[in-house]
């Protein structure tokens, strides 16, 4: 590096590197996020960042896109020290990002929405909204993008909504683009879309940074990966240099000899039986039995109507036609209360919006379904409560500081865990799990798997809803395949292959 | 007022959901602000503010009203939503049990037959009322849907219409021994620490405490979370308009009369009680000791400038400075735990 270092000093700002993080570490109140962490990004390749959650790759990414400084440590652009005080000052600078949660404003056109704070303006220096569509219809064909800039973004589906933000993201034209999780609701189609854009804008010597838990996608698009693990870089490579094996353990720290741990399965007498469950104008027809000690695995594309009937056999949107039985005994499930009287519990899709409560703690967010069953005359029954949930923690393996801190500043890992172990103190026999390890890292990921498999081994009916083709094959002793609201098939575990559901998917 | 506000910066340095430092910080405040009237007193007046039993009465007293007011509308704020009626149930309910509690030898009574009755009869007709506003309000917000901003601005003009409609427009005097008991000595404070002690027991220990703070803290998860969201906000309502009803008869006892113009701008005076006391606007955020420490507060201010002789113009324009300075501070701690 020292002869480097010369060079630049000589040429003036000809380091090979466009980007240049040089032991940056970065202190919250309570917990050290980052330690001495060296990154040094290439221009016109893509490396991916991989580690678990909590490693700290996200806190990086939003240090160096300006969302708030580091504590100590230097970053460099062409070689000259700069410092981001804000996104903009970041945005300025070359470097865009694209965030995990979509940040557009629904009731505004896409247009709209990628050239906010930007807009092309005519002479009197009003928003000329003419140049505002062309624009957006240059970016679009640019990029193979077939969208309408005029719609409005709440008319899109959540694939199309990222699509947009990736568009947002190219717009700025910037050298450095940060992808955070950019596939994680997006179904394939897009992501071959996604993935061909990104190659583009890698011949155009841009530097992009691909942050996944999709290990295979890493492999497929990333020419070097750097691993993070708990807030240090352990590792960076030429992708070639690596096997998943090898990545894994990097991340981990130990051996991880299964992914998808799964035991014998002792299927039992039907817990659930569903005929003709319909949601008027949303789905229609859906039947199937569940049993006891099963994993049914619920496949399809986005939108096919997975989470709508989780949502309806929970009662949070309650069916309009159909029949449910537990136990053999017909039941009306109005009310997420009713469903859980009737020993349900339902992991919800999207844990931040409706399963968390972010600024409660963690001890909090574990009970609030159980204390309706320990209070008496309305007096909660505090440390009985607190026992059982700290049984619980331990039994999960949730990583918290204690119980009383928020459980907004837990791991996504860690805080799906703990609206797990919400659901497995009610003692529920019927688990519905819609997209249980979403947005969470290889080794929770495992954990979460293994207990579904114990709980399955434990006599619970289980149903899991997941994107995941391998997790769907890996997991399910049977698969449901959705499709734009029918059920179009129904796949043994030992026929399954990621093909055979795809296309029924798509059918 | 910097010297207030330097004070409870120092001193606020809580995690989110930290029990003890919150009320600590306002608590301080509180302290801050009656040692600055202690002082001024002594330079401007020569004699103590605080070391005179009949005034410290009487800063419980005058915002006693208040208080109770302030009590509802935290749950109601704590749950997103907000109660702009209670200035207006409190007259309506002011109204109706005095008109309940005229006695019997008094000329221009209301209801000539129903004269001379136990005061009983006039204190359950007033709860009932609030309780009924109440539950208007909540069953509109929950089950039609329409904010609670705009559901209860229209029982405020409403209330207040039926307060003025029910004598047309005149005052009800005269009102019985027995009832304006109530209103008498020190036994407002009294009622106003008791129902404070009860909520504050009620919201931390109770399964009705901990659904209002999932209500607040996450909606969508509550209801997944099997929380019956739509009848547990009809009933934060309720106990909102109760509250109101409890006050405007307080106030009725306390003037033994019964005026349409009563508890005009309560609401806000509780909903700043609240504020000041730590409960967020935003929802999921808020405790009763730290609103009856607001509500202390608004009383001590009320006093201090009374007793310094500032005109009363000033003090509203000092009321509203430490409501915008004690959410600042709020803000500022907040901002300082996400960002470092």
């Amino acid at each position: 590096m020292s002869d480097q270092s010369v060079a630049d000093s000589n040429a003036g700002a000809a380091s090979p590197y466009v980007l240049e993080i040089d032991r940056i570490s970065k202190r919250f109140p309570g917990v050290q996020a980052l330690t001495d962490v060296n990154l040094r990004l290439r221009p016109g390749s893509v490396h991916a960042l991989v580690g678990e959650n909590g490693a700290g790759k996200s806190t990086l990414m939003n240090i160096i896109a300006g969302m708030f400084p580091p504590s100590s440590g230097e970053i460099r652009l062409d070689g000259r020290p700069c410092a981001f005080p804000s996104p903009r000052a970041a945005l300025d600078a070359g470097i865009a990002m694209i965030h995990q949660e979509l940040n557009l404003v629904p009731y505004m056109t896409l247009a709209e929405n990628i050239w906010i704070g930007r807009e092309a303006r005519n002479v009197l220096g009003l928003i000329d909204h003419g140049a505002l569509r062309r624009r957006t219809q240059a970016l679009f064909d640019r990029l193979g993008i077939g969208l309408n800039p005029e719609d409005q973004v709440r008319s899109l589906t959540i694939a199309n909504q990222q699509l947009v933000e990736i568009a947002k993201a190219v717009s700025y034209d910037s050298r450095v683009l940060i992808m955070d999780e950019p596939t994680s609701a997006i179904t394939e189609n897009e992501v071959v879309l996604l993935f061909r854009i990104i190659r583009q804008l890698r011949d155009e010597d841009k530097a992009i940074v691909y942050i996944s838990h999709k290990l295979s996608e890493v492999f497929t698009i990333a020419d070097e990966i750097s691993v993070f693990r708990d807030g240090h870089h352990v590792a960076t490579d030429v992708v070639s240099a690596f096997t998943q094996q090898r990545l894994i353990s990097l991340m981990v720290g130990r051996e991880l000899t299964q992914l998808f741990p799964k035991g014998e399965p002792r299927i039992g007498e039907v817990a659930l039986s569903v005929r003709d469950l319909a949601l008027d104008r949303v789905f229609s027809g859906v039947s199937f039995d569940l049993h006891r000690g099963e994993i049914l695995g619920i496949a399809g594309l986005i939108g096919a109507g997975r989470t709508n009937v989780a949502e309806t056999l929970f009662g949070i949107t309650p069916a309009t036609a159909g029949e449910i039985r537990i136990g053999g005994k017909p039941v009306v499930i109005d009310s997420p209360g009713r469903a859980i009287e009737h020993d349900m519990a339902l992991l919800t899709e999207d844990r931040k919006a409706t399963g968390l409560y972010l600024m409660l703690s963690v001890l909090e967010n574990m009970q609030i379904a159980s204390i309706r069953n320990f209070n008496t005359a309305g007096f909660v029954r505090q440390g009985t409560l607190t026992a059982l949930c700290q049984r619980m923690a331990v039994s999960l393996r949730v990583k918290t500081p204690s119980f009383d801190v928020a459980v907004q500043t837990l791991s996504g890992g860690n805080q799906q865990k703990v609206v797990l172990g919400r659901w497995l103190m009610t003692k529920a026999q019927i688990l519905m799990l819609d997209e249980p390890t979403r947005g969470i890292d290889v080794g929770a990921k495992a954990e979460i798997h293994r207990l579904m498999s114990d709980l399955a081994g434990q006599g619970l009916a289980i149903i899991m809803i997941s994107s995941e083709l391998p997790e769907i094959i890996g997991m399910s002793d049977r698969i449901m395949v959705m499709h734009e609201g029918h059920v179009s098939g129904f796949l043994d575990r030992s026929e399954a292959t990621q093909e055979k559901i795809m296309e029924l998917a798509a059918r | 007022m910097t010297t207030a506000v330097q004070v409870a910066t120092a001193a606020g340095q809580s995690t989110t959901r930290r029990k003890l430092p919150l009320e600590a910080s306002i608590l301080l405040v509180m302290v801050g602000i009656a040692l600055i009237f202690e002082l001024l007193g002594w330079t401007l007046r020569g004699q103590s503010f605080l070391f005179n039993s009949s005034r410290l009465l009487i800063i419980i007293l005058q915002v006693s009203t208040t208080g109770l007011l302030a009590i509802g509308v935290t749950q109601v704020i704590i749950t997103t939503g907000i109660d702009l009626s209670s200035g207006s149930v409190v007259a309506l309910a002011a109204m109706v049990a005095a008109s309940l509690a005229q006695p019997g030898d008094y000329a221009r009574a209301v209801f000539p037959a129903l004269t001379d009755l136990p005061a009983l009869v006039p204190i359950f007709a007033g709860l009932v009322v609030g309780a009924l506003a109440g539950l208007t309000n909540g069953s509109i917000i929950a089950y039609v849907g329409l904010p609670p901003f705009i559901v209860t601005l229209g029982m405020m003009v409403t209330a207040r219409g039926l307060a003025r409609y029910y004598t047309h427009g005149q005052p009800i005097g005269m009102l019985t021994n027995q009832f304006t008991f109530i209103g008498s000595g020190a036994v407002p404070v009294i009622i106003f620490l008791i129902t404070a002690a009860i909520f504050h027991v009620v919201m931390t220990y109770t399964k009705y405490g901990k659904y209002t703070y999932a209500i607040g803290g996450n909606m969508q998860a509550a209801r997944v979370s099997g929380i019956d969201v739509k009848r547990h906000l009809v009933i934060v309502y309720t106990i909102a308009g109760l509250l109101s009803g409890l006050g405007g008869i307080i106030t009725a006892a306390r003037s033994a009369s019964g005026q349409a113009g009563m508890g005009m701008g309560y609401e806000l005076d509780a909903i700043a009680a609240s504020v000041i006391g730590g409960t967020n606007l935003f929802g999921g955020i808020g405790r009763i000791t730290g609103t009856v420490i607001g509500t202390l507060i608004l009383g001590l201010m009320i006093s201090g400038f009374t007793f310094l002789g500032v005109n009363a113009y000033i003090q509203d324009i000092a009321k509203g400075v430490v409501i915008i300075a004690a959410v600042t501070i709020d803000q500022i701690r907040r901002n300082r735990q996400s960002r470092a």
